[in-house]
């Protein structure tokens, strides 16, 4: 893997400067542009904010959303909210992990594709549904997994 | 030829169903046709906020004469604008049919017909990124009357009076709220609106912020004049990417145009609004853990007193209301809160919004007066149990919320009833179950997700659930006994007395109601265990 060039990163500190309360909204950021966030990142964040980085992990590692493993070109989620759950999300989810060869979590070896299990998307009457990076696809069945990955 | 609009849902749940071509579609054909695109000749399409009837996406209406095409594949599309748009004749066999009638009219449709929609009143009818069309159905005129014609202390009198309580969970009053953080010492105050909908199965809030964002906006603004505050904050959670979208752009504008700033309406009130995203941790949509979310923090509650309406963000009084109350508020303002306190039960005024999802035929966000019974919402709106079968239960509240039989089907659902059946309002997810459903998986369900989301703080909660999950665990094993379900029983309360916050207060809730409502079905689980030993 490339090294990250860490003052590309600097638009985002310029931009949330005087703020309150920005770490989390610059991890956001950072690990939208970088992919996710590796100890020399976040040492970088600890320097650039004064924050400790003790704090910076103790935040990173409370929070799913963010994570210190590089993830694949896309990442599915699969819903595991209620009205998923009642219609069939674990069949949905073994599918996948079937096709894809990996567990939740995991990435593939090609590097294309990461799964995880999400919290509810809120699209409910959808159920059961997976989002691939912003796209939510619903009213799903195991048989349709094939087809929806090989568009990606 | 006059003007004609067709509204397209643009929601979550119908973009994912395809709307997006649908809209594409209906771009290429009025082209085709030379029925251009201009506001003021021909026809336009628009994108609405979710219109409701998620289940029959996508979805188009005709907005001269409402009339409502469900379920529509692109090459339908062809078929509306030829037959209706150019030629006035509605596409018989396009329309939705219920009970052997095809409807025309969207609010016939027996999913919108007994619908008494506040909260959601412009969701689905306006385009949430063109202000003007929040402009044209009165908005900000709420926050002009206030900032004319009412002293703080009037504002927060007019709310109390109108009995409106926290959609969010609690039912805390919410004029109740405002006074006290109104009245709390100190120059800088806050108002957070709390987007993080995490209880699954609820969208309404989703829904609102995509479909709505102004009016949140508007009603924050005038929180802010009544309390004192001159900045908000809006904390949505990550998993919804459009209405942080939505919500931005409608700031944006709000901002161009003179609504948030400085001196908004030539008064000396000054208001600013900032969007914070969550990172995927449910126990944020507790309040004194978004707060520390906010801050920056890990987002771990913390004991209260002190309550934020004296000590909140960064030490500062701060109100925390939940999207679908401040939905509330912008009405209330403009019609009176009489007129709002005429809708609903003696102690639960106004409507709420369900988010119906599960075994029923059609699903999506249901806006019914307080003192709704649940059989008129699964029966005469939602259509019934799906694919003939029997209903069993109705999962209300999330994971803080219970699992009610049918013999509560005519409960009339307000907060105090509600909870008398052992379940809350919550936040108004509301799953119902068919015959198939197993309640002790269900009630697993909820506890393997209350485990997994326990931010650790506190023992009762940490440890708890995790050891009321291995008896679940156990039992669902078919290695369960009489002597588990006791523990269980006895566990769950206890987690329930002693946890430091509402997360592990209710953790236990969908144990001990499917404990009290569906016992047997643990007992058979564990007498096939006792037989097979």
């Amino acid at each position: 893997m490339a090294a990250i060039k860490l003052s590309a990163l600097d638009h985002i500190f310029e931009k949330y400067e005087g703020k309150k309360g920005k770490l989390i909204p610059v991890l956001h950021e950072i690990q939208e542009e970088v992919g996710y966030l590796p100890v020399e990142v976040q040492r970088y964040v600890s320097e650039k904010l004064g924050v400790a980085m003790s704090k910076i992990y103790g935040v990173i590692s409370f929070y799913s959303f963010f994570t210190t493993e590089p993830k694949g070109e896309h990442t599915i989620g699969v819903c595991m909210g209620t009205a998923c759950y009642v219609k069939g999300a674990e069949d949905i989810l073994n599918r996948l992990k079937e096709e894809l060869g990996i567990e939740t979590g995991q990435t593939t070896a090609d590097n294309k594709f990461t799964m995880t299990m999400t919290r509810c998307l809120g699209t409910c009457s959808m159920a059961p549904v997976i989002m691939i990076d912003d796209q939510v696809h619903g009213n799903l069945e195991a048989e349709k997994i094939p087809e929806i990955i090989n568009k990606y | 030829m006059a003007k004609k609009e067709i509204l397209i849902c643009a929601g979550t749940a119908c973009l994912s169903a395809g709307a997006e071509e649908i809209k594409d579609k209906f771009k290429e054909e009025i082209k085709e046709l030379n029925l251009t695109e201009d506001y003021e000749t021909k026809t336009v399409i628009s994108n609405t906020g979710c219109i409701g009837p998620c289940s029959l996406g996508p979805i188009a209406i005709v907005k001269d004469d409402n009339t409502f095409y469900g379920h529509l594949k692109t090459e339908d599309v062809a078929r509306i604008v030829r037959e209706h748009l150019l030629n006035g004749r509605v596409v018989e066999d396009l329309l939705t049919e219920e009970e052997g009638e095809k409807v025309e009219d969207f609010k016939e449709i027996r999913f919108m017909k007994k619908q008494k929609r506040i909260a959601l009143r412009n969701t689905g009818i306006i385009d949430p990124n063109k202000i003007e069309e929040y402009l044209e159905r009165d908005g900000y005129q709420a926050l002009k009357t206030v900032l004319n014609e009412l002293t703080p202390l009037e504002v927060i009198e007019e709310i109390k009076a109108s009995g409106l309580r926290g959609r969010g969970g609690a039912g805390f009053p919410t004029g109740l709220k405002w006074s006290f953080a109104h009245q709390a010492a100190g120059e800088q105050k806050y108002i957070i609106c709390n987007a993080d909908e995490g209880d699954p199965g609820a969208f309404m809030d989703r829904s609102i912020l995509e479909g709505d964002p102004h009016s949140i906006i508007e009603a924050m603004a005038v929180a802010g004049y009544a309390i004192g505050a001159d900045q908000g904050f809006v904390y949505v959670r990550a998993e919804y990417p459009l209405a942080v979208k939505n919500l931005k752009i409608a700031i944006r504008a709000a901002e161009n145009n003179g609504y948030l700033g400085s001196n908004i309406y030539g008064s000396d009130f000054s208001f600013n609004l900032e969007v914070r995203v969550g990172a995927g941790a449910f126990v944020c949509g507790e309040e004194t853990a978004l707060i520390a979310s906010i801050e920056g923090k890990r987002g771990q509650p913390s004991t209260k007193p002190p309550y934020p309406a004296n000590s909140g963000l960064w030490g500062k009084p701060t109100v925390i209301n939940n999207v679908e109350t401040l939905a509330n508020i912008v009405p209330i303002i403009n019609k009176g809160s009489q007129w709002f306190s005429s809708i609903g039960t003696e102690k639960s005024k106004g409507t709420k919004v369900f988010a119906v999802a599960g075994d029923v035929k059609e699903t999506g966000l249901v806006e019914v007066p307080m003192g709704t019974t649940l059989r008129e919402i699964v029966f005469e709106i939602a259509g019934g149990i799906a694919d003939g079968k029997e209903f069993k239960a109705a999962q209300i509240g999330g994971p803080s919320g219970g699992t009610i039989p049918k013999e509560y089907l005519d409960l009339k659902i307000d907060y105090e009833s509600v909870k008398e059946a052992g379940a809350i309002v919550g936040s108004g997810g509301l799953v119902i179950m068919d015959e198939d459903n197993s309640m002790v998986d269900v009630a697993r369900f909820f506890l393997d997700f209350t485990e997994d989301e326990s931010c650790g703080k506190c023992t009762p909660c940490r440890v708890g659930t995790k050891r009321m999950l291995d008896i679940l665990e156990k039992i669902l094993d078919g290695k369960g006994s009489q002597q588990d379900l006791d523990k269980l029983e006895e566990l769950g309360n206890v987690v329930k007395e002693t946890s430091l916050c509402g997360l592990g207060q209710t953790a236990p809730n969908p144990v001990l109601s499917t404990l009290k409502y569906f016992r047997e079905e643990y007992e058979e689980l564990i007498n096939t265990a006792e037989e097979g030993n």
